[in-house]
This record gives C-alpha cells, sequence and structure tokens, in this order.
C-alpha cells in the first residue's frame, strides 16, 4: 500500500463515519419542513408543524420545566462539581478519598435506570420518614444534579490538573488566606472551565428522560418526557420541528461557547507572555 | 464554651468543609440510595421500611430477609436470557465501537494539526444534541416506509421495504450511533499523544507499519481502549430508552424489564433485585474502568 492509498483510505472512512453521525440529524431538520402527516414521505415544502408546535401547550409547558430545571440543576452541579474537583485534585491523602473519587464517576458510567431506581427509592423513604419531598420539580432537580455534578467534577479536574500550584503558592507567600487563594486566583483562571461544565450538565439535564421519568410525580412532565411518550406511540411531525429548534439553538450555544473558550485561553496566553516579558525587562 | 467554640472551629476549618460538602452530597445520593435498593430487594411487597425488617425474638433483634426475589430471577428461564442477552448486545455494540472508532480516532490523530479541534468539535456536536432525538430520527429512517427504504426503493435498489425496524439490527445501529462519540473521544485523547519517535524508531530498526502498530501502537493506547470500551459496555448493559424506541419484541434488554417491573407491575423488590443483579455483573468492568482511571491521574501528576 502507498501512501496515497493510505491517505484515501483514511479519509474515506471518516467521512464515512460523519455521515453515519450527521445523516439522522439532517433528515430530521429537513423532514420537519415536510407538509406530509406522514413524517417520511415528502410531499412539498412547509411551516406548517412549527405553527402546529405554537399551539402545543403541553409541549411548550414542558419546555418551560425542562429549562427550569436544566438551569438550576447546572448552577448547583457546578457548584457541588467545584468543591469535588478541588478536594480531590489538591489534597491528595484523606480517609475515604478513593470512596469519594469513585462515588463521582459511578454517575458517569452506571446504567440510568438504576440511578432513577435508587434515587426514587431513597426520596420515597425520606418522604416515608420525614414527610418531605413530594415527587416533582424538586426530585427531578436532585436527580439530575447528581449527574451533572459528576460530569461537572470530570471538566473541572482536568483543569485543575493543567493549572499549575505555581500561582497558588505565590499567592499564599503574598500574605493570601486559602479562602482568598481560592477566590482571587483558582477560581477566575478556574472560569471557562465553570462556564463548559455549565453547558455541559445544563444540557444533560435537558436532554434526560430516564432519570426524570422516575423521579417526576403527577403534572410534572419534562419536554423529552413529552416528546418520549410521542415517540413511543409512533412518528410524529411536530418532534421533528421540536428537534430543528432545540438543534439550531444548541449549534449556535456551542460555537458561541467555542469562540468563547478559545478567546479565554489566547487572552490568557497573551497575558502570561506579557508578564514574562515584563519581569524580563 | 470556649473548650466548644475551639473545637467547632477546628472542625470547621477550610479542609474539612471542603472535603465534607461533597462527600456528603454524593453519600447522600449515591452510596445510601444503592443501599436502599439492596434493602428493598430482600423486603417483602408489603413491608419496604427498615423497622418492619426487624422481628424481635427473646430480646435479640432478627433480621427478616426475604430473597424470593432473587430466586425468581435465578429460576425464570426468561430472566436468566434477557441478562444473557443485555450482555450479548452491550458486547456487540463494544466491539462494534472499537472496530469503527479506533482506525476513526487515529486518523483523526494523524490530520493536520489545525484541522483537529474542527473534526473534534464535528464529534462532540451531535453529543450536544438530544440523545432522544436523534434515536427517534433512526425510527424515520429506519422504519418500513421510511425514509431509507424509500430512497433504495426509488432507486430501483429494492423491490419490496427491508424489514430493519423492531430487529436486532435497528437495536445495533442505535446503540452504535450513541455510543461512538464515548469510545472515539477517550482513544483520541489516547493516541494524539503518543510519541512518534517509536515509531520511527520502529522503523528504523526494520518493522513494518503494520507490524510498528500492532507491537508500539496498539499497546501504548491501552489505557483509551480500556476506558473507551467501558464507557461504552456499562452503560449499554441497562440501556433503557434504545431498545424501547427501537427494539423489538425479540431483543431483550434487562433495562427494559427493570423498567417494565417499576412502572408496569409496581414490584418494587423485583425491579430492586432486578438492579442489584445487573450492579453485579457491571461491577468488574466498573472496578477496571475505575483502577484504570486513578493509574492514569497518578501517572499526569
Amino acid at each position: 500500500m502507498n501512501t496515497n492509498m493510505i491517505k484515501w483510505f483514511s479519509q474515506s472512512w471518516m467521512v464515512v463515519v460523519y455521515i453515519f453521525l450527521y445523516m439522522p440529524i439532517v433528515t430530521l431538520v429537513i423532514f420537519s419542513f415536510n407538509d406530509s402527516q406522514l413524517v417520511t414521505v415528502w410531499s412539498h415544502a412547509s411551516m406548517r408543524w412549527y405553527a402546529a408546535l405554537m399551539n402545543d401547550s403541553d409541549l411548550i409547558a414542558a419546555v418551560a420545566l425542562s429549562l427550569k430545571i436544566a438551569f438550576f440543576s447546572a448552577l448547583i452541579s457546578v457548584f457541588f462539581g467545584v468543591f469535588t474537583a478541588f478536594c480531590l485534585n489538591r489534597y491528595k491523602r484523606f480517609s475515604g478519598r478513593t470512596l469519594l473519587s469513585s462515588m463521582a464517576t459511578t454517575p458517569l458510567v452506571m446504567p440510568d435506570v438504576i440511578v432513577g431506581l435508587s434515587l426514587l427509592l431513597m426520596l420515597v423513604s425520606m418522604q416515608h420518614w420525614l414527610g418531605y419531598p413530594e415527587r416533582g420539580l424538586f426530585t427531578i432537580l436532585l436527580g439530575h444534579a447528581l449527574l451533572g455534578t459528576a460530569y461537572a467534577t470530570v471538566v473541572v479536574t482536568s483543569r485543575l490538573r493543567e493549572m499549575d500550584g505555581k500561582l497558588d503558592e505565590a499567592a499564599m507567600d503574598l500574605g493570601c488566606q486559602p479562602f482568598q487563594v481560592f477566590r482571587l486566583v483558582t477560581l477566575p483562571l478556574l472560569l471557562p472551565a465553570l462556564v463548559s461544565a455549565f453547558l455541559l450538565t445544563f444540557t444533560l439535564s435537558f436532554d434526560d428522560v430516564v432519570l426524570s421519568s422516575f423521579l417526576s410525580g403527577p403534572g410534572y412532565s419534562t419536554m423529552p418526557m413529552v416528546i418520549f411518550s410521542r415517540a413511543r406511540l409512533g412518528l410524529n411531525p411536530t418532534i421533528n420541528a421540536v428537534a430543528t429548534v432545540t438543534i439550531v439553538v444548541v449549534t449556535f450555544a456551542v460555537i458561541a461557547s467555542s469562540f468563547y473558550t478559545s478567546h479565554q485561553e489566547r487572552k490568557r496566553r497573551r497575558e502570561v507572555a506579557q508578564a514574562y516579558s515584563d519581569t524580563n525587562k | 464554651m470556649n473548650k466548644f467554640t475551639n473545637y467547632m472551629r477546628s472542625f470547621f476549618n477550610g479542609r474539612h468543609v471542603v472535603i465534607g460538602v461533597p462527600y456528603l452530597w454524593f453519600l447522600m445520593l449515591a452510596l445510601v440510595p444503592l443501599l436502599i435498593v439492596l434493602k428493598i430487594s430482600v423486603s417483602e411487597m408489603e413491608s419496604t421500611s427498615v423497622s418492619s425488617m426487624i422481628s424481635w425474638s427473646e430480646g435479640w433483634p432478627a433480621i427478616k430477609l426475604n430473597f424470593a426475589s432473587y430466586v425468581f430471577i435465578g429460576s425464570d428461564e426468561l430472566y436468566v436470557q434477557t441478562y444473557l442477552s443485555s450482555l450479548k448486545y452491550a458486547l456487540l455494540t463494544t466491539v462494534i465501537c472499537l472496530s469503527i472508532g479506533y482506525p476513526f480516532a487515529y486518523f483523526m490523530a494523524r490530520a493536520p494539526k489545525h484541522l483537529q479541534p474542527m473534526l473534534l468539535m464535528l464529534i462532540m456536536l451531535p453529543f450536544w444534541t438530544s440523545f432522544l432525538l436523534r434515536i427517534y430520527a433512526w425510527k424515520t429512517l429506519l422504519v418500513n416506509n421510511g425514509v431509507i427504504n424509500n430512497v433504495l426503493m426509488s432507486l430501483g435498489v429494492i423491490d419490496a421495504p427491508m424489514e430493519m425496524m423492531n430487529t436486532p439490527f435497528s437495536l445495533m445501529v442505535g446503540m452504535v450511533y450513541s455510543y461512538l462519540p464515548f469510545m472515539i473521544l477517550p482513544l483520541y485523547a489516547n493516541l494524539s499523544k503518543l510519541d512518534m519517535r517509536y515509531l520511527e524508531a520502529a522503523a528504523d530498526l526494520g518493522a513494518s507499519p503494520f507490524k510498528a502498530f500492532w507491537l508500539i501502537t496498539v499497546p501504548l493506547s491501552k489505557a483509551g481502549i480500556i476506558a473507551g470500551s467501558m464507557l461504552v459496555f456499562i452503560p449499554a448493559v441497562g440501556e433503557y430508552v434504545i431498545p424501547e424506541l427501537l427494539g423489538g419484541p425479540d431483543t431483550l434488554m434487562i433495562g427494559r424489564v427493570l423498567w417494565d417491573e417499576f412502572f408496569s407491575n409496581n414490584d418494587w423488590p423485583m425491579a430492586s433485585a432486578v438492579a442489584v443483579v445487573m450492579i453485579l455483573l457491571i461491577m468488574l468492568p466498573m472496578a477496571i474502568y475505575n483502577k484504570y482511571q486513578s493509574e492514569q491521574a497518578e501517572l499526569k501528576s
């Protein structure tokens, strides 16, 4: 095999995988503009299903609930994620460190049905003893926050690992208290990681159907729960319209956030270079 | 009083709080719930609280354990078959993801440096859009009057629609599709750090490219292979949404059984026992994954 053939082979392999990954998304978008009641048979272009979407009060209420839950669960996840990552990264030896790190990675790999079932049974026992909490928004929020914390921990940990401890040491030498070091040095450096952890946990929550189904109570249906119950019954053109709207929003958000992170990274590098050249003057 | 405040102060010092907060959070939401599942799996349907499990005989507490659910799982043909077929589908998903994902990650790591962030982003992007919607999209592609059949029939490739939906094929397409990025990302992270000088050295010493790949690249990417495989295999065993939307009546998956025991039969002890057996099955891969993760962390620091 000569190099040209290898190159051709590797490029076509990648193209085929990308087609495989994007084909469903592209068809979903195309057929959202299909006028026909039959999702898969093209008749002619129309915005009919978007109009139907506007009048779909069940779905709109579900989207509002999902957004609310996603926002708060992302906040909580980032908060606990920073604690967990900081704890695992800065304190190398304390009793129960292994337990904490395995508890923090468990929700990442554990099948959703088990996480959902176990959380629900815990909350039911809690309600049995304390009379609180009712199943609903709060319980869904807890479930998503648990899953989110595990992911936020991974994101923040990888950033903490890249940062060297020298800046912290310097701040401490200059007389900062540990909390001041964290607030004035570590936290600003972590900011890009916090933003990406927030976005990741937000989408995870916005996407989840299994945990929500276990943890929700009557009257609380999230957007994925509504979509799932419709998709189970069969194909439904309004789902295509919802899908297109979310895909457009998410794509913009991802592109914007990647611009933000690369901008932050460039700014940081420039500042570091500036600081070096200042000291060497 | 002074002693007390001193004690409180030393107890609530920064370090204790920083360790204590995440610890309590995960204990309450990750460990305790699993213990409760374990407990309910050995309770009877009517008595799922702890106090009802303890009976007092001659002043000593005796704990009543009810293994009926486990006995039922072990003796019922259908449960055993469902567990085996879940493992089979999960293993198949892992193998297919690895054989598609490894070359992909390898080629991506060899692609021009300036293109790599773009290629990586294109892998991540579908991952950011709703998983549920992407599975639903496969349904529109694979059904009998679906997009694939319609296109193939209008092109004259086939005369009658192919039966793809609700078969092991549609299940595998959905599983591989959803889990492929989880395989590619750790593999790429690993392969992109591979020191090319090893391969040059191997070539200098007369190894063929294939031999060098097999003897150097593959062993060096072992950590990526293990991380990727575990990230695919473990959640795949308990997958619920994909078999529910794309699978058929004969594609048995244990996640669906657990769901039905809980939501349709309202049998909590049985659902818990199903979950406990599932946890036992994925315990070993999970331990391997955790061990490798901490070893990697150690290597880096």
